[in-house]
């Protein structure tokens, strides 16, 4: 299986200070792959270095092209979607804008229509709030259209940041349960940072443990899940 | 009661006009946090602009429609080349900057087309337009034409992809960049038809103030108190701000008349309007900085 | 350091002082039109150094200082005019009366920062000439005409001429005010204005009143300029609304970033370069004119825009911060 996503020797930097020393992992196509890695590990910022969010060094390659250094918007162009920790939707826009915002460089009306009639069958609460600012919606279906919003830009490789962050737990499975459909049935790759590694390793097929900026560990979901360092560190038991 | 009625038709006018220009600054305002200082001498120097193309033969449509075209482009170009390397620069430097390009319009103008005060024609005809003893057909005529842009504005950003994206860019950047907006552009055109609204302003005042460069100075003020009135960051308020103000404008003004007319004690007329500007300014800043429709922004520390 | 540069300040006055008595000896050279040209640098500087004050030394924006200049300019025109009042007894009541109007501007600016500071200052300015014009005033300040005065006479029979008198006016009250400004910055209170400016919620936390002192300040910028402008009627002899508008503010705000935000030395800098270029103005554009062959009246403005613009790009620090970091760049190669 191909890789997707290539990452090496990835530096970050918040100004003078470096947050990523020589991160590298790679994404099969078709996979979920996860993050994993206590606060301030680096997780975000590898996430945001892809975008190229902060000042960045080193390689990532996308789809076998070096994409480091290239305007976040043409990054997204090239199909990669981010969903941003902390619910990213403009609050002050309706949830039908909010969706159509990530479709507004394609001229064909008909096509945008069915895709968002598509993503509605992944969210079909969203539906029902099509016209409601995006600020007035629960914290859930921010996330859901947040994530609805990535979507729209039929990515190939989905980022995700912390999707769990903040909701109840009925509503996070809920999410959990969409994003596996949408692996599985939209075939996007899926890169996911996340706290809850329990629930995270659940989903992934593979998994990095991240430590202050470098990565530590790597492997299948199923046999990082059995480490012991990561049971006591990350899964508590 | 006539001239009652006349002043406030008089007011929408010149409200019409305060509001084209308040738009114009809460455009840029909304999107990169600076107040141009600049907007008043930029749409002096488009106002000059469509003068020059009309003494070269264009016709007054053709010259408006060229002037605001041209003016887009200087907008655009302005944000580009000046503003945009000065992204991450402190207030000051921003400010001052503003006042440079200020000085600059203001004495190119002067320098092209000298500082004697010119006569602007008007294209609106007299014989049919306006209603008779309420308002001239000038300033109907300025009522509609900025109604007919303000409209065509609103249809713009709120039904075009582009527009959206525009508005995407203002409300924020960084998340707009991740749905693909190309942010930069998009505050970029946002100078340029903050421009072109500001050139749709002073084609349609110079008729009524006539065209030097010193012209905007006191619509700028106006502008200024209507779009803090509706608030700063409020495109819809700026515009409702502006009908607000040029009204209240010659209410007052109206109201010392009477007073003079029934005490002879001279307190406010047309001589204070700048003044009623600066204290609605100040007024709104200190005492409801959020305008009448605006939000409350939290600050951050 | 210190002491080095407190020598040369002293030998500049002092150089100051002499050089127009030379006269008799050097007639072309020190011409009453050139004293008289430096007495209006020296007015300048002082109105410069009322704007740093405030913006530089306590970072408060104002694009309306003219206002101020225009209210001490206007003290001190009815003052002579209406009550006779000696011109050396105007510039304390104006200083008084900037002080107080400025510590009142002060008040409603404390809730204002960055733009929108900026923003009522700028609007300021716009409306001063039209609140000089008002009605009620007009037996005062003489309407649109403005009011005529008499130039400062020679006093005690001293054998200098009505220029040379004036220029050595001006500069004994712009060296006891830079004088009172240097010795305020350094003290306690200096500091803290400055800790204001720096570092807003650390001095607000740490006891320092930051209301009083941003207002107090706010008065003591005014009251300079507000010196400048009294200065400047007895100077030109007449005042008039209309030469208070907004680009005599603009011309305070050029001195100040040509000058250097937040130096004293700046501040005299700036204020020479501004009359300089204005009093250019004429010669550049015969020379665009006549050299060139452009059809354009260029006009101070054009130049003091691209400067504006052109020093953010270049030189943050204005043009007495660059060389001076230049300067200590020399000094420390060799």
């Amino acid at each position: 299986m191909a890789a997707l996503l290539e990452v090496s020797g990835l530096k970050a930097f918040y100004g003078q200070t470096q947050s990523l020393y020589d991160v590298g992992f790679e994404i099969p196509t078709g996979g979920i792959t996860t993050l994993l890695g206590a606060n301030g590990a680096g997780k975000t910022t590898t996430l945001r270095a892809i975008c190229n969010m902060v000042r960045t060094d080193g390689t990532v390659r996308f789809d076998g092209k070096n994409i480091r250094g290239m305007a976040t918007e043409e990054i997204v162009r090239r199909r990669i979607a981010h969903v941003p920790e902390g619910r990213g939707t403009f609050t002050t826009l309706t949830v039908d804008e909010n969706l159509r915002i990530a479709a507004y460089t394609r001229r064909d009306k008909q096509g945008v229509r069915d895709e968002l009639d598509r993503v509605f069958t992944y969210f079909p609460r969203l539906k029902e709030r099509i016209q409601q600012q995006a600020g007035t919606l629960s914290g859930g279906e921010q996330q859901m259209l947040a994530i609805a919003r990535a979507l729209m830009l039929k990515p190939r490789l989905m980022l995700l940041d912390e999707p769990s962050f903040g909701l109840a737990p009925l509503i996070v499975q809920e999410i959990f349960r969409i994003l596996k459909r949408i692996n599985e049935e939209e075939k996007v790759s899926i890169l996911l940072v996340e706290q809850n590694a329990a629930l995270a390793l659940d989903l992934a097929t593979h998994a990095y443990v991240l430590e202050t900026g470098r990565v530590v560990m790597s492997g299948p979901s199923a046999v990082v899940k059995n480490d012991e360092n990561v049971r006591k560190s990350y899964l508590g038991y | 009661m006539e001239q009652f009625l006349q002043q406030i038709a008089s007011g929408l006018a010149n409200g019409a006009i305060y509001a084209c220009v308040a738009l114009a600054l809460v455009m840029i305002y909304v999107s990169t946090d600076h107040i141009n200082f600049a907007q008043g001498e930029m749409a002096m120097f488009s106002t000059y602009l469509s003068w020059q193309l009309m003494t070269w033969g264009l016709s007054f449509w053709a010259a408006f429609i060229v002037a605001v075209a041209l003016s887009f482009v200087m907008g655009v170009v302005i944000e580009r080349l000046i503003l945009r390397p000065l992204h991450n620069a402190p207030v000051l430097s921003i400010i001052v900057v503003f006042i440079g390009l200020l000085a600059i319009f203001n004495s190119v103008a002067g320098a092209i087309w000298s500082y004697l005060i010119k006569e602007f024609p008007s294209p609106f005809p007299k014989s049919s337009f306006g209603i008779a003893g309420v308002i001239g057909p000038h300033q109907l005529g300025v009522v509609v034409v900025t109604l007919v842009v303000l409209g065509l504005l609103f249809v713009f950003f709120r039904y075009t992809p582009l527009g959206l994206a525009m508005r995407a860019a203002a409300q924020n950047p960084q998340m707009a960049r991740l749905v693909g907006v190309r942010v930069d552009w998009m505050l970029a055109l946002g100078w340029g038809l903050a421009s072109s609204i500001g050139a749709v302003a002073g084609i349609m005042v110079a008729h009524i103030v006539y065209l030097d460069p010193n012209m905007m100075a006191g619509i700028l003020l106006y502008a200024f108190a209507s779009a803090l009135v509706g608030g700063i960051s409020n495109p819809a308020g700026a515009v409702a701000g502006g009908f607000i103000v040029g009204v209240l404008e010659n209410m007052v003004a109206y109201a010392g008349n009477q007073i003079e007319k029934a005490t002879g004690i001279y307190i406010i007329g047309n001589g204070e309007k700048l003044t009623v500007a600066l204290i609605i300014v100040i007024f709104v800043l200190t005492v409801k900085p959020a305008g009448l429709f605006g939000r409350v922004v939290v600050k951050r520390v | 350091m210190a002491s080095t540069s407190k020598k040369w300040v002293l030998g500049i006055v002092v150089l100051a002082f002499v050089v127009p008595l030379l006269k008799p000896i050097f007639p072309d050279a020190i011409s009453d039109y050139r004293l008289f040209l430096v007495s209006t640098m020296i007015i300048a500087s002082i109105a410069v150094l009322g704007l740093n004050l405030l913006t530089g030394f306590n970072g408060q924006f104002s694009l309306g200082h003219g206002a101020f200049y225009a209210v001490g300019a206007y003290t001190a025109a009815v003052l002579m005019d209406q009550l006779s009042v000696p011109y050396w007894a105007t510039i304390p009541a104006a200083a008084i009366v900037c002080f107080i109007v400025g510590y009142l501007f002060g008040l409603p600016a404390l809730k204002l920062e960055g733009h929108y500071l900026a923003l009522a200052t700028f609007a300021l300015a716009l409306a001063v000439p039209q609140i000089l014009k008002y009605k009620w005033l007009e037996g005062l300040t003489g309407g649109v005409q403005g009011i005529v005065l008499n130039k400062p006479e020679v006093p005690f029979g001293l054998p200098l001429s009505e220029d040379q008198w004036l220029y050595y006016f001006c500069l004994v009250v712009m060296v006891i005010l830079f004088w009172a400004a240097a010795n305020m910055l350094n003290s306690r209170s200096g500091r803290a204005m400055m800790a204001i400016r720096d570092q807003y919620m650390a001095a607000d936390t740490m006891g320092i009143d930051t209301a009083l002192y941003k207002t107090v300040t706010f008065g003591i910028s005014a009251a300079y300029t507000g010196i400048a402008g009294a200065l400047s009627a007895s100077a030109i002899a007449f005042v008039a609304p209309d030469s208070f508008n907004i680009f005599l503010s603009i011309k305070f705000l050029i001195g100040l970033v040509v000058g250097g935000i937040g130096s004293l030395t700046g501040s005299v800098i700036g204020g020479i370069f501004y009359v300089l270029v204005d009093n250019s103005a004429q010669a550049l554009s015969q020379f665009v004119k006549n050299d060139l062959g452009l059809p354009f009246d260029l006009s101070a403005y054009t130049v003091f825009g691209v400067l504006l613009i052109a020093i953010i790009y270049l030189m943050p620090m204005g043009i007495a911060g660059g060389l001076f970091m230049a300067w200590r760049k020399i000094r420390g190669a060799r």
